[in-house]
């Protein structure tokens, strides 16, 4: 079977087997080793090749049961293979949301603690795991440890990957909300300079992100649109919204029924459309009432929409840059994409908060995220935008990568050698490892 | 509150159709051997949908006992969804009388003596949705897959019978002919993706087949088109084919 990522590349040849339960697990557990490595495998929304082994590929979707959930405190303990959009659909009606979401509703909460994801209020709460209160994880003896913030074993496991045993079940804290919908501000930047004074002055806003324009140049580079929000009160709703405050309109979903020709973004589509809503952000800008799902999850409403980036694939390039080195570094990036004249028109900056636990990906200061069709030109600019990253001090999302060597990792991120020695030392490295970990040296 | 009964509780459809229902406000009875072991599929359709579910001990080999089975359902049922079934390779079915025999009774004489209890409790009701999961390998008996395509030819041709009986007595009776499914039956199989559904795609088009009184329905539509052709090629070419 072959196995890929969001960003379909790499494709990587596996033994796929589905985990219904713990045995399912343990069985596919005690075959793994040396020649057959085993990794965990959510619901494939990472880009490249994390969650696909030359192993065995343990997909955890169809272990997908919620067990237990207290309305007094929001723990809801479930298995790994439960969606973020199961828990919304179940327990927003109730006055519940997730803590910590990404720009996806489909991802497992295995794969949400495996890449500890953070969302548009990483600098005012933290990220996923933080809402954690313990994991059922198993280790390649087929044993269930069950592991809370205190273990070191939990520590490396949020953002590990997966490389330290397969997440069985988890206990999440969700937040009680008033309403549906959040409430909006968006304030158009015109340069770098001002959306970053933008995100420092919004830091109690809980959710603060910006649209940020790479192809633009000159005295308008890094201009943005920054959108602020809240989960909105009663009294911020309308009197129709209020009487039905958890429901909000029925959407359709579209889909992308079949691969795009690679040509269709190019600068000139991506710099046209990029003008364009900037344009009518601009003229937008201001507070708004949005339900939950346009505003934090504008792209699941487009199924497939990887396949708008032809069947090249796209690739997503996300890093964190530390807090005094960001303004030089994003300047130098921005610089450096729009000298490739490489459209990308799904560029995201966010301002994080601090690490938490060993080997997660955030840390205090700014990340971008960009994705691009993948082709050479736009790998070479990857290869530049590495030589900025490591200048200043920033690294890497481990989820986000497919294209990453072992020496820019390690470069970028002495945590990965410390990592790499606990699973050695262990006894981890034998038994799990996917693509990405093998490719990377982990 | 109405209720759905899942024969085949465990299987990957038969928990997808579980959910489905669930979703619509059913209270479901999950039906299935060694029902004990589901508690917890019944802790997660409740907690999730806030309905209730009662875990059914049910064998659909054990013939003799269906009726008491069908008789203590409690309620009677709105809608049954029959997702019981099993897949040998074809070559030990052909080797094993008796593995022929398992396949031959577990996915026809199971379902369809459970399903026709089922109809005459529906038919002298009056009302209710039958519904059968079968197979396009019934459509027509090929070397890779005769045995168990035979027993749901045997399956469809009943279920046929049934909604044609039942037509004017209140009761409905739809078809499911799935395709390939990636569930645990399919698992290890290389699987065209373009053909083959989700069993929460196939229990969509079980919920609309009761939904929307539908009789005859292939999850994948692009299915009808290919066992048109395959029911088409006449008998002197296609004994000799390799499909």
């Amino acid at each position: 079977m072959i196995v890929e990522g969001w960003g379909r590349f790499p494709r990587t040849r596996t033994t796929l087997r589905h985990a219904r339960g713990e045995d399912d697990a343990r069985r596919a557990v005690a075959q793994s080793g040396l020649i057959n490595p085993l990794i965990a495998r959510g619901n494939g929304r990472a880009y490249g090749d994390s969650a696909a082994s030359p192993g065995t590929t343990l997909a955890m979707r169809r272990m997908g049961r919620m067990i237990a959930f207290d309305a007094t405190t929001g723990l809801l303990e479930a298995e790994a293979g439960v969606l973020l959009a199961d828990v919304i659909a179940a327990f927003l009606p109730r006055g519940w949301f997730p803590a910590v979401t990404p720009g996806t509703k489909f991802v497992t909460l295995g794969g949400a603690i495996a890449a500890d994801v953070h969302g548009k209020n990483h600098h005012h709460d933290g990220s996923f795991c933080d809402f954690v209160d313990w994991i059922d994880l198993m280790g390649p003896d087929g044993e269930v440890q069950r592991l809370g913030p205190n273990s070191p074993l939990f520590q490396w496991t949020r953002g590990g990957m997966g490389l330290t045993g397969v997440i069985l079940r988890a206990a999440i804290r969700l937040i009680p909300v008033e309403s549906a919908w959040i409430r909006q501000r968006v304030v158009a930047t015109g340069s770098l300079a001002e959306t970053m004074a933008c995100f420092e002055e919004s830091l109690d806003a809980p959710y603060s992100v910006a649209w940020i324009d790479c192809l633009a140049t000159g005295a308008q580079r890094g201009r943005s649109l920054v959108m602020l929000g809240e989960h909105a009160t009663r009294d911020m709703l309308g009197p129709e919204q209020r009487a039905r405050p958890y429901e909000i309109p029925r959407k359709g979903t579209k889909t992308v029924p079949f691969s795009a020709p690679g040509v269709s973004l190019n600068r000139y589509s991506v710099g046209a459309f990029n003008a364009l809503y900037y344009a009518r952000g601009k003229a937008g800008a201001g507070t708004s009432l949005v339900d939950w799902d346009s505003y934090f999850y504008p792209l699941d409403a487009i199924l497939h929409w990887n396949r708008i980036y032809g069947r090249k694939g796209l690739i997503q390039y996300q890093t964190v840059l530390p807090l005094d080195r960001s303004e030089a570094g994003l300047t130098a990036m921005l610089d450096a994409i729009a000298a490739s004249g490489q459209g990308a028109f799904l560029s995201v900056l966010k301002r994080m908060g601090p690490q938490g636990g060993n080997i997660s990906f955030p840390m205090e200061g700014y990340t971008l995220a960009m994705d691009f069709p993948r082709s050479a030109n736009a790998l070479a600019l990857c290869d530049r935008l590495d030589k900025i990253t490591l200048d200043h001090g920033g690294r890497y999302y481990l989820a986000k990568d497919s294209r990453l060597t072992p020496n820019t990792l390690r470069a970028a991120d002495p945590r990965m050698g410390a990592f790499h020695d606990m699973r050695a030392r262990e006894g981890l490295t034998p038994h799990l490892a996917s693509a990405q970990s093998q490719r990377l040296q982990l | 509150m109405k209720t759905a009964l899942i024969l085949g509780g465990r299987s990957d459809i038969g928990l997808a159709a579980a959910h489905r229902f669930a979703a619509e406000g059913y209270a479901i009875q999950l039906a299935a051997r060694n029902s004990a072991t589901l508690e917890g599929d019944k802790a997660d359709l409740e907690l999730r949908h806030k309905i209730e579910v009662q875990l059914l001990d049910y064998d659909a080999l054990d013939t003799a006992v269906l009726r008491g089975f069908v008789d203590a359902l409690q309620p009677l049922p709105d809608v049954a969804i029959c997702a019981v079934g099993t897949m040998e390779t074809q070559a030990d079915a052909e080797a094993d009388p008796l593995l022929a025999e398992l396949t031959i009774r577990s996915n026809f004489e199971g379902p369809a003596q459970t399903l026709g209890l089922l109809a005459n409790a529906f038919a002298s009701r009056g009302s209710g949705t039958l519904i059968g999961v079968s197979s396009v390998a019934g459509d027509r008996g090929r070397a890779t897959n005769y045995i168990y395509g035979s027993a749901k030819a045997g399956f469809t041709a009943y279920l046929s019978g049934l909604r044609n009986r039942l037509a004017g007595q209140g009761v409905h009776v739809a078809t499911i002919l799935p395709g390939f499914v990636d569930t645990k039956m399919t698992e290890g199989m290389e699987l065209p993706g373009k053909l083959t559904a989700s069993p929460e795609e196939v229990a969509e088009a079980i919920w609309k087949a009761h939904e929307k009184r539908r009789n005859v329905v292939y999850v994948k539509p692009i299915w009808r088109v290919i066992m048109a052709i395959i029911r088409n090629i006449p008998e002197q070419v296609f004994k000799r084919m390799k499909i």
